[in-house]
């Protein structure tokens, strides 16, 4: 068993653009288990605080950790990351899988094996051979949640993955996380969707204007929100 | 008007006869501009895609002076080649002036900045749709290169095309360089730009229709096999 890279530590995250801190001053710590989700409204700085977790862009101040160890290669190889829009290769569907995992010096013989065995899992099997490009949308996600599957990551970062889906896209999608999830996976997640955070989450931290306002479990954020942004945020009132 | 129905005239007398002097002036045309195209994108390509992902101070200069770079004036490429390979220029030991080597290396020197100006467009447009993912899947810069090269292959052929283009209907260079010996480095444009001098009009336009037909049947032929390259996938 190898040994866990959880928990990741978010200290006094700052991101500042524009003359605004977009993430202001967030601290949260991420254990193994638990979905979580991060929800808020769009612009309430959910997928800076992804990118700057998973190491795509760098903070203003304040530090991630992992252990208490910062970010480096060896510990980027056990996260995945899932983005809004898909980015696949023009490549066949299994060849995006098998090159992301001769990037982790997977040899050929098991990288067919494994990209086989990931497609099947997200019921692709049978496209294997068909150029990623040409696929449908829902299925071009499925194939990012497949070839980050391939990858078994300890921890997967997805931001707002079904923005772009249908409800029956939408469904498989999750049904892949709920899986992942299942086979051990920490589910770190963003979405400005109520109904879909109730579907998927453990636990909730609810972002709002690049602030965590409020940190909890699912139950208890859906039940009796602490906040008034998120009680209006629940009742479906517009926040900006 | 004349003229040209007299060019066409003889431009089909010399293909329906197959001219031997004609197919040899062609077929040194097409090595020499094709095997200056092929090097100059195996220098450009790379170049240019290093241009598109890295990052590096003075990068934004370099790709000001490699876009200026594609407007080279072939007679000054060839000005250059020919004082270095000239008996007393630093190459001259290699003893290539006149030959179609000193041609292909003028030529190489000209399209490069073509290829590799075009390249580092196309594959930094790639790059901002790739960049976050080929991250965190861990790609190296110098992996990342490689595979948007190859996936920004069919985007690329136009870009190496062009580079053709430019080889192969550019006078200056050849000339200077080549010196337009007959059965030796006599190429179709140096062989028109001599046919006018003597007054052959008729025949220089024959010889610049086959030129152009050449050039339509490559690209047409790039093309095709482009399009059903994509339409497989994607």
């Amino acid at each position: 068993m190898k040994q866990s890279i959880l928990p990741l530590s978010v200290e006094n995250l700052v991101y500042h653009a524009d003359r605004s801190n977009l993430v202001d001053d967030l601290n949260f710590k991420l254990e193994t288990g638990p979905r979580t989700i991060l929800l808020g409204p769009n612009g309430a700085g959910k997928s800076l605080t992804l990118r700057m977790c998973h190491g795509l862009l760098q903070p203003t101040s304040g530090a991630v950790s992992w252990r208490g160890r910062n970010a480096s290669n060896d510990l980027l190889r056990e996260q995945a990351m899932v983005f809004q829009r898909p980015v696949l290769l023009r490549r066949s569907v299994i060849g995006n899988i098998t090159y992301a995992l001769a990037l982790r010096g997977i040899n050929r013989t098991h990288r067919t094996r494994r990209a086989v065995e990931a497609l099947d899992r997200t019921g692709l099997g049978a496209m294997a051979q068909r150029a990623a490009r040409r696929l449908s949308a829902g299925e071009q996600q499925r194939l990012a949640l497949a070839r980050a599957w391939a990858l078994t990551p300890q921890i997967l970062f997805l931001d707002e993955p079904t923005a772009n889906l249908d409800p029956a896209a939408t469904r498989q999608v999750e049904d892949i996380i709920s899986a992942m999830h299942l086979a051990g996976t920490k589910i770190v997640m963003t979405t400005h969707d109520i109904a879909q955070a109730r579907r998927l989450a453990d636990e909730v931290l609810f972002l709002h204007h690049g602030q965590l306002l409020e940190r909890s479990t699912a139950e208890h954020f859906f039940n009796e929100p602490r906040s008034e942004e998120a009680r209006a945020f629940l009742k479906g009132e517009l926040l900006w | 008007m004349d003229n040209l129905s007299q060019a066409l005239n003889a431009a089909t007398r010399l293909i329906v006869t197959f001219d031997r002097d004609l197919a040899e002036i062609v077929f040194l045309s097409l090595r020499i501009s094709l095997t200056a195209v092929g090097l100059a994108a195996l220098i450009g390509l790379p170049i240019g895609a290093a241009l598109a992902v890295l990052r590096f101070p003075g990068r934004r200069t370099l790709v000001v002076v490699l876009n200026a770079l594609m407007g080279l004036p072939p007679v000054v490429v060839g000005l250059i080649v020919l004082l270095l390979l000239s008996r007393a220029g630093p190459l001259g030991v290699l003893g290539l002036l006149f030959s179609p080597a000193a041609m292909i290396i003028a030529q190489t020197l000209l399209t490069a900045p073509i290829v590799a100006a075009l390249t580092r467009q196309i594959v930094e447009d790639l790059w901002t749709e790739y960049e976050e993912q080929l991250r965190s899947l861990g790609a190296s810069p110098g992996r990342s290169i490689w595979t948007l090269l190859w996936d920004g292959r069919f985007s690329l052929v136009t870009a190496v095309l062009a580079g053709f283009g430019r080889a192969a209907s550019e006078v200056g260079a050849v000339m200077l360089v080549g010196g337009n010996i007959d059965h030796v480095t006599r190429v179709m444009t140096t062989a028109i730009a001599l046919e006018t001098s003597k007054g052959n009009l008729a025949l220089a336009l024959g010889l610049g229709i086959i030129l152009l037909s050449l050039s339509l049947v490559i690209n047409g032929a790039v093309y095709l096999a482009g399009d059903a390259a994509k339409r497989a996938h994607g």
